[in-house]
């Protein structure tokens, strides 16, 4: 499992890889949205929660494709179907590997991001403390986005499609969650729901994600 | 110890392409797969591997003892054949990469990106996983496409040493790889004969 970690990572960093698509788009969006909206401090503190949290989706959703897809060009994937390791711990490791790639990365931008969003103070550990918590579940959902179109050539719409409804209710505590800590009050019940939520994604999509891939290899 | 198949039924994707296949391979002997394009010798290995669940009849081996080499090389252009060789031993769990190196003249390569690989040079690559599997059943999918004549020479002598440990080998090909101890089998004689089930998306995907 430690050997299709490293693998996953070491073709994620070099040339082609995708490594930081994720990163630079979150990048691009938080950047551009304080020219959209305009000369105003004070709308843009109280919409910046919302923007880094769709944004930190919209950059997660756009490698999830490549989870399985380039696995399955090749026929990278029937081997590791067949070989020892089962596929439950193949859909593990990379959605790990997914989240080491874009959701840390995403999580470690949050926090001057904010600044450039002009982020409440108080509500920037609890931006970042959601994203931490929020954005494994991102990854594990997605990875069983991309096991269910692993077969499709450019399957990356019906991805979206997918995933977004599923994403909803991390979205929405983490968004909750940083907006109760802007304002003053306790963020802990959106951020234990949300934990929930990611713990519960942790435990069962691996299965979902190995059973589609299985319908998928058939 | 024998593998055998007993009347096996094959699908690939929603279609049945093989039905009633039985066949026996004694340890340290060869089963030559032939038939013409289509005629379901790659989802007759497809499901000996495991990755296409059989739709009836049975096997006398499991999944597990089975070392599957498909058409597609599975590389990765952005590895290096050393890396490459490491990641497929590490995931078999094999701790001497040096017969596979061997087998197939791998040394000189070690050093270089996939990517900067020939044709036969990346298949030779492919095969030389095979060693690395510890596995006693090769069921091997075209394995000598894009190799020349020497290479291929060699595949055979790989092939054979496989044989000699008392192991067996099922190979789709249309070459003579020169094989002493080898029976063929043309699948192209087990067409199904009775239509296919009314939900093959669904059916056996959950067992």
């Amino acid at each position: 499992m430690i050997a299709l970690l490293r693998r996953d990572l070491v073709l994620a960093v070099r040339a082609g890889g995708g490594f930081g698509l994720g990163l630079a788009f979150f990048l691009i969006l938080c950047v551009l949205v304080p020219f959209g909206v305009g000369p105003e401090p004070a709308l843009l503190g109280r919409i910046a929660p919302g923007v880094l949290w769709v944004g930190a989706l919209l950059a997660c959703l756009l490698s999830l494709d490549r989870i399985f897809q380039l696995d399955f060009e090749d026929g990278t994937l029937d081997l590791l179907a067949t070989s020892p390791l089962p596929l439950e711990a193949v859909a593990s490791v990379k959605a790990f590997a997914h989240w080491l790639t874009t959701g840390l990365p995403l999580v470690l931008a949050a926090a001057p991001l904010g600044l450039l969003l002009n982020l409440p103070g108080a509500a920037m550990p609890w931006l970042v403390a959601g994203l931490a918590l929020g954005t494994p579940a991102l990854s594990v959902i997605g990875t069983f986005g991309a096991a269910l179109t692993v077969g499709l050539k450019r399957g990356g719409l019906l991805i979206s499609l997918l995933v977004l409804p599923l994403y909803m209710p991390t979205l929405l505590f983490g968004a909750e969650a940083a907006r109760r800590g802007a304002e003053g009050l306790s963020p802990t019940t959106p951020l234990l729901l949300m934990a929930g939520l990611t713990a519960g994604c942790i435990a069962v999509m691996p299965f979902a994600t190995a059973a589609a891939l299985r319908m998928n290899l058939r | 110890m024998d593998y055998a198949a007993t009347n096996l039924a094959c699908r690939r994707g929603d279609r049945t392409v093989l039905a009633g296949l039985s066949f026996s391979v004694a340890a340290g002997k060869a089963l030559i797969l032939r038939g013409a394009n289509g005629s379901g010798k790659t989802t007759l290995l497809r499901c000996l591997a495991g990755l296409t669940p059989p739709v009836a009849g049975s096997l006398s081996f499991a999944a597990d003892d089975v070392a599957y080499a498909a058409h597609d090389n599975g590389l990765k252009a952005q590895l290096r054949v050393a890396e490459t060789i490491e990641f497929w031993a590490s995931i078999y769990g094999a701790t001497d990469t040096a017969p596979a190196v061997d087998a197939f003249t791998l040394s000189p390569l070690m050093t270089r990106h996939v990517a900067a690989l020939s044709a036969g040079q990346k298949r030779r690559l492919s095969l030389s996983r095979l060693l690395l599997t510890g596995r006693p059943l090769w069921a091997l999918d075209e394995p000598t496409v894009s190799l020349d004549s020497a290479t291929v020479t060699k595949f055979a002598d790989a092939v054979r040493a496989h044989l000699a440990q008392g192991r067996a080998a099922i190979i789709a090909t249309h070459i003579d790889l020169g094989l002493d101890a080898a029976d063929v089998l043309d699948v192209s004689g087990f067409k199904p004969s009775v239509a296919d089930a009314q939900d093959p998306f669904l059916d056996g995907a959950f067992t």
